[in-house]
C-alpha cells in the first residue's frame, strides 16, 4: 500500500469528487490522518474545485486555476489514490466492492458525495448539439467557446439562480442573450413579485431579454440547435440552449445498490445510509425530507461525516439557507421564509430612485424571513437574527433601515415625485412637464397652487393632477408648503387615486408589481381595494402591452358572470340595442331547458337574465349561446353595460331618427371595453324619451335637428337627470363625441367612480370644452380609444368556451368518504 | 390519524387564486397565496354563505365575493371589525403535490351529524 500504511488502516472509497467530498476529506484528515486509506473517485477528468465559482469563470471574472480547492500536492499529501475520470458503475455491497471501467475497488466503507445531475426537460431537440447544462467545467468550456463566434445568441431556460448567472455571464462574452422563464417573476423560490421586478428590470437594462410565463414547446434544428419554439408560437433563434430548470439528486448507484433512496440517498443525522458501512454526504442525500441544493448545509454535513468515520459523535441538523446572486453589479439576499400569513407581518421599504427593495416577514417579533434588492448590506446582520431568533421588538421601528441607522430621518413620501425627471408629464390636459412646474416656481417665485396654475396651466383643466403638482411644489418650495392632504387609495399606499394615475404614465409603469415598487407600496402584495384598481388603470394606459392580471379583478369579471347570493351565477347575453328575434329566443329557451336553469329574467335594460346557472355549467351554457350568435353582455363587467333603444323613426309615428339603429351602432362599437364602473347608455327616438336616456351615464335623445348628447345622469343610489354637453348634426358625429367622452373618463377617473361623479369633480364645462370645442382633442381620444378596443373586443365566453382558464369552471378533486376511511 | 390523499398539484392553482374540491360536507377551496403556500379552508362565508374560494387573495388572506368580508387563510378567523370564522383543513405539500386529509372531512362530517 502506498504512503507504508498497514493492512489494519480501513479503506475508504469516496464516489464523487466534489464540493462535499472535498470538504469532508479536509476535516477527515485533520481529525485522524492515518485512519483511512482514500480512493477517490471522480466523473470528471479533473479534482476538486469550487463548482459555485464557475459563474464567475464563464464570465471571464476568473479562470479554472483560481477555483481548484484541492490540487495534487495536497492529495499526494494526504495519500489519496486519485481516480479522476473514472465513473463508479455499481456498488456490490455483499462483496464490498465498487466497479468502474478500472474494474473492482474494495472498500471497508464507502462515501457516496454524486452532488446532482442537472433536470433537462424532456421536449423535441433536447439532445441536440448545442443544448448544454450549467454544471461542471466542460459545460462553462462549451459556452465560452459558442461565444466565441460574433453575434452568437444563447437561450437559457430557467430563471433561477443558476440560469440568470448564466445569463449575465453570456452576456458580458458578448452573445444575445434570451432568457425563458416558465414562472410569472424570476427567482419565484427566493424573490418575491416585487424583487423579481427590479431584478428583470436590471437584467433588460443589461441588454438581455427576459420573457416570463414561457413555455417551452420544443427546440428546433436539423443538425444543431436553431432556435427555442415556445407554446405561445414565439419562436428565439439559438446557437447554444443552456438548460437550468433545475437539478435532481444524483442517485443511480445508489438505487441500483439497493440502498434506500427517496428524492435523495437517504441518511440518518450522521450521514449513514441504510447500509451502516455505507455514507453520503452532499446534494445526492435527503435528511429528514429535505434535499439541499447550497454549499452551506453541505459544509455542515461534510464535518458530520467525518466524526461519524471516526466515531465521533455529532448529528446535522436543518439549516436555514440564504441566497446571494453572483452577478458583479447585481445585489441581491433572499433568506428564510416570507411567505405571507397572518401571525406574520411584514415591514417594506421602498426606494424608487435608489431602486431598493427590503421585505422582512416577522413572526411573533423575530425575524423568520427577508428579501433584499439594491441594496444588501444588512443581509448578513438579519440572517443572523433570523437564525438567532432575536427578538426584535425595541428596534421594530427603525429595523429595516439596517444596522448602521442612527436615528436618520423617516422615509420621505415625496420621494416618487422627486425620483420623476424632469421631462416626466405632470398635467396631461395641459402637457406640462415637472421641470416645466419648477422652474416656473423658481424663476417667478410662486407660492400657490393659483400661482401655479395661472403661469403653467398645470393642474388647470380636469385637476386630477392636483395632488402631484402639490408635491412638485413641496419639494420645490420645502416645508414652507404644505400640499392639502390627499385621500390614500388604502392603506398599502399614502398616494391617491389621481396620483397614481398620472404616475403610472409619467413613469411607463406597465405591470403591477412595477407600480408597488416605484410608488414604494407599503405592502408586498396589495389588498383587495388596490389591486384591482391598478389592473384597470393599466389595462386603461398600456392596452397593448399590458397583460391583464386577472387574479386582481373580482370574481364576476374573472369568470364574466354575475355571482349571486347563492354562489350561482346569472348569464345575460348581448341583445344589440334591446333587439332580438324567435331564433335568438329559441336558443334561448332550449339553454333555460337543457341546463335546468330556475329563473329568467327581463332586465331593466332591455335584455334578458338567466339566473342561478353552476359555476360549472357556465362554458356549457356560453358554448350553446355562442352557436346562436350572442356573445357575452358584459352585465358583470366595469365597462360598457347596455345600450337602451326606443323603436325610433323605424315605427314609431314621433320617432325623429332611427335611434334603435343609433344604439345598436354604438353598443357593436364599444362593447368589450373596461371603464372605471359600469357604463350603461340609452337612445330614446324623440323627447319623450321612452327610452330613458336622461338618467344614463351617456344618453342620447334625437331630434330633428340631430343628436343632443347627454351625461353624467344617475338612477342608483343617487338619482340625477343628466347634463346636456350639446347637439350634433349627424350619427358619426353623436358616435364620435361619446366615444371621445367614454375615453376621457376611462383616463381620468378614479376606479369605481361613475360618470356622473367624475363629471362633477372635472367640471360638465371642462368635459363640454374638451370634447366638443376642442375637435383635435375629441379626434385624439377617439384614437386612443378604437385603438384599445382591438384588443378589448375579444367575446370573453367563446375564449372560455375554446378552454381559456379552464381551472375556473372546474372542481380541483374530489375528496369522498371511500378515501376517508381507507 | 391522518390520512393524505392528493387533491392535485401546485401548478392547478393560480398564484393569488383558488381551487375547490368536492368534499361530502361540502366544498372546500384551496388557496394558493403569492408566495406559494397553500390553504384550504370551508367554501362558505360565515356572513351570508358567499364562496369565498371566488374572492381575492392578497398576502394569507381572501376577500368575500360577496360582501368583502376578509379572512385569514390560515386561522379562518374574520379580520377587522367583522366577527366570525371558517373552518380550516389541514394541507400538506410534497414538492409539486398537494395532499388533503381525508380524516379531517370525515370528522368535520361527524361532527355536523351529532349536532344536528
Ligand atoms: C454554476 C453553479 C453555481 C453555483 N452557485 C452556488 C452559490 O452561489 N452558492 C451555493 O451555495 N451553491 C451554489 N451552487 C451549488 C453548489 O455548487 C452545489 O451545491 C455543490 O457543488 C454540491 O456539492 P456536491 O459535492 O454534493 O456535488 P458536486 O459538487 O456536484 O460533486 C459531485 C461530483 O460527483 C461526480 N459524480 C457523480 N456521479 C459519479 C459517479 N457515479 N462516479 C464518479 N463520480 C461521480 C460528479 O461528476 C461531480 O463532479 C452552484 C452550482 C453551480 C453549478
Ligand atoms: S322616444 Fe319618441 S321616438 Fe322613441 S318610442 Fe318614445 S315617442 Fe317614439
Ligand atoms: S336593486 Fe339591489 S337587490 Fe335588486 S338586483 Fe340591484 S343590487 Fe340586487
Ligand atoms: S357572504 Fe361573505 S361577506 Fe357576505
Amino acid at each position: 500500500m502506498n504512503n507504508g500504511l498497514t493492512d489494519m488502516t480501513q479503506k475508504l472509497v469516496v464516489v464523487g469528487a466534489g464540493m462535499a467530498s472535498g470538504r469532508a476529506l479536509e476535516h477527515l484528515f485533520e481529525a485522524a490522518p492515518e485512519a483511512f486509506d482514500v480512493t477517490l473517485f471522480g466523473a470528471e477528468p479533473r479534482g476538486n474545485y469550487n463548482r459555485i465559482m464557475l459563474s464567475p469563470v464563464l464570465a471571464g471574472e476568473k479562470t479554472y486555476g483560481d477555483i481548484v480547492t484541492h490540487d495534487a500536492a495536497w492529495y499526494a499529501a494526504n495519500g489519496v489514490t486519485c481516480r479522476f475520470g473514472e465513473t463508479v458503475t455499481k456498488i456490490d455491497r455483499k462483496r464490498k466492492v465498487v466497479v468502474s471501467k478500472g474494474g473492482e475497488t474494495p472498500y471497508d466503507k464507502l462515501l457516496i458525495a454524486t452532488g446532482s445531475a442537472p433536470f433537462i426537460i424532456p421536449v423535441a431537440g433536447k439532445d441536440l448539439p448545442g443544448v448544454m447544462a450549467f454544471r461542471d467545467l466542460d459545460d462553462v468550456n462549451a459556452m465560452v467557446e459558442a461565444a466565441r463566434k460574433p453575434g452568437a445568441r444563447a437561450v437559457v431556460i430557467g430563471g433561477g439562480l443558476l440560469g440568470l448567472e448564466a445569463a449575465a455571464a453570456l452576456r458580458l462574452r458578448g452573445m444575445e442573450v434570451t432568457v425563458l422563464h416558465l414562472m410569472g417573476h424570476l427567482m419565484e423560490r427566493q424573490l418575491d413579485p416585487a424583487a423579481g421586478y427590479l431584478l428583470k428590470k436590471e437584467l433588460e437594462g443589461r441588454g438581455i431579454k427576459v420573457h416570463v410565463k414561457a413555455q417551452t414547446k420544443a427546440i428546433l434544428g436539423e443538425e444543431k440547435v436553431e432556435a427555442v419554439l415556445l407554446e405561445d408560437g414565439t419562436v428565439y433563434p439559438a446557437d447554444i440552449v443552456v438548460m437550468a430548470v433545475g437539478i435532481r439528486p444524483e442517485t443511480r448507484i445508489a438505487v441500483d445498490a439497493g440502498l434506500h433512496v427517496e428524492r435523495g440517498i437517504v441518511v440518518s443525522d450522521q450521514m449513514v445510509t441504510s447500509d451502516p458501512d455505507i455514507l453520503a454526504v452532499g446534494e445526492c442525500v435527503e435528511h429528514e425530507g429535505v434535499c439541499y441544493g447550497l454549499v452551506a448545509p453541505l459544509y455542515d454535513m461534510a464535518r458530520v461525516v467525518a466524526k461519524t468515520l471516526v466515531k465521533e459523535d455529532a448529528a446535522f441538523r436543518p439549516v436555514e439557507t440564504a441566497t446571494q446572486l453572483k452577478v458583479t453589479g447585481i445585489n441581491l439576499y433572499s433568506a428564510g421564509d416570507f411567505a405571507d400569513g397572518d401571525d406574520r407581518e411584514e415591514i417594506v421599504l421602498r426606494d424608487a430612485s435608489a431602486g431598493v427593495y427590503k421585505r422582512l416577514v416577522l413572526k411573533q417579533n423575530r425575524i423568520i424571513g427577508a428579501v433584499m434588492y439594491g441594496e444588501t448590506s444588512d443581509g448578513a446582520w438579519f440572517f443572523d437574527m433570523l437564525r438567532k431568533g432575536t427578538d426584535i421588538a425595541e428596534m421594530r421601528e427603525t429595523l429595516i433601515f439596517g444596522q448602521a441607522y442612527q436615528g436618520g430621518s423617516p422615509l420621505d413620501p415625496t420621494a416618487a415625485v422627486a425620483a420623476l425627471p424632469d421631462d416626466a408629464e405632470i398635467c396631461g390636459c395641459n402637457g406640462v412637464c415637472k421641470g416645466k412646474i419648477v422652474s416656473a416656481i423658481t424663476s417667478k417665485g410662486l407660492t400657490s397652487l393659483d400661482d401655479v396654475r395661472a403661469h403653467t396651466k398645470a393642474s388647470a383643466s380636469c385637476g386630477s393632477c392636483t395632488g402631484l403638482v402639490e408635491q412638485v411644489m413641496k419639494l420645490t418650495l420645502g416645508d414652507s408648503y404644505n400640499p392639502a392632504a390627499v385621500q390614500p387609495m388604502c392603506t398599502c399606499t399614502d398616494l391617491g387615486h389621481d396620483d397614481v394615475r398620472r404616475l403610472i404614465k409619467a413613469k411607463a409603469l406597465k405591470t403591477i408589481p412595477a407600480v408597488m415598487q416605484e410608488l414604494e407600496w407599503k405592502t408586498s402584495c396589495g389588498c383587495a381595494k388596490c389591486r384591482p384598481a391598478l389592473n384597470y388603470y393599466l389595462v386603461c394606459d398600456w392596452p397593448d402591452e399590458y397583460a391583464d392580471d386577472y387574479q386582481s379583478r373580482f370574481i364576476n369579471e374573472r369568470v364574466h358572470a354575475n355571482i349571486q347570493k347563492d354562489g350561482t351565477y346569472s348569464v345575460v347575453p348581448r341583445m344589440w340595442g334591446g333587439v332580438t328575434n324567435a331564433a335568438e329566443l329559441r336558443a334561448i329557451a332550449d339553454v333555460v331547458e337543457k341546463f335546468n336553469i330556475p329563473a329568467v329574467k327581463v332586465t331593466g335594460g332591455q335584455r334578458i337574465d338567466m339566473l342561478g346557472v353552476r359555476k360549472e355549467d357556465l362554458p356549457a351554457v356560453w358554448a350553446e349561446l355562442g352557436k346562436a350568435g350572442f356573445v357575452s353582455g358584459h352585465a358583470y363587467a366595469k365597462g360598457l353595460r347596455t345600450v337602451k333603444t326606443c323603436v325610433g323613426s323605424d315605427w314609431c309615428r314621433f320617432g325623429t331618427q332611427d335611434s334603435t339603429g343609433l344604439g345598436i351602432r354604438i353598443e357593436k362599437f364599444m362593447w368589450g371595453s373596461w371603464t372605471p364602473a359600469k357604463v350603461k347608455m340609452a337612445v330614446s327616438g324623440c323627447p319623450r324619451n321612452c327610452a330613458e336616456a336622461t338618467c344614463k351615464d351617456v344618453g342620447v335623445i334625437c331630434v330633428d335637428s340631430g343628436f343632443e348628447i347627454h351625461f353624467a345622469g344617475a338612477a342608483g343610489l343617487d338619482i340625477k337627470g343628466t347634463e346636456k354637453l350639446g347637439l350634433v348634426a349627424t350619427e358619426d358625429e353623436a358616435l364620435e363625441v361619446i366615444v371621445a367622452l367614454t375615453q376621457m373618463y376611462r383616463e381620468q377617473a378614479r376606479y369605481l367612480e361613475r360618470i356622473y361623479k367624475w363629471a362633477k369633480r372635472v367640471g360638465y364645462d371642462e368635459v363640454r370644452r374638451q370634447i366638443l370645442d376642442d375637435k383635435d382633442r375629441r379626434k385624439a381620444y377617439f384614437d386612443r380609444f378604437v385603438f384599445s378596443q382591438k384588443f378589448a373586443q375579444v367575446d370573453p365566453w367563446s375564449e372560455r368556451v375554446s378552454g381559456k382558464d379552464k381551472h375556473e369552471f372546474k372542481p380541483m378533486a374530489s375528496v369522498g368518504f371511500a378515501e376517508a376511511a381507507e | 390519524m391522518s390520512d393524505w390523499v392528493e387533491i392535485g398539484r401546485l401548478s392547478d392553482i393560480p398564484r393569488r387564486g383558488a381551487r375547490c374540491v368536492d368534499t361530502p360536507i361540502g366544498r372546500i377551496a384551496v388557496f394558493r397565496t403569492a408566495a406559494d403556500e397553500v390553504y384550504a379552508i370551508e367554501d362558505r362565508c360565515p356572513h351570508k354563505g358567499g364562496p369565498l374560494s371566488q374572492g381575492i387573495v392578497h398576502g394569507a388572506q381572501v376577500t368575500c365575493p360577496l360582501h368583502n368580508w376578509v379572512f385569514s387563510l390560515e386561522t379562518g378567523l374574520a379580520q377587522g371589525a367583522d366577527e366570525g370564522a371558517v373552518r380550516t383543513f389541514p394541507l400538506k405539500r410534497d414538492g409539486e403535490r398537494i395532499l388533503m386529509d381525508a380524516s379531517a372531512i370525515l370528522a368535520a362530517a361527524s361532527a355536523r351529524i351529532a349536532a344536528e
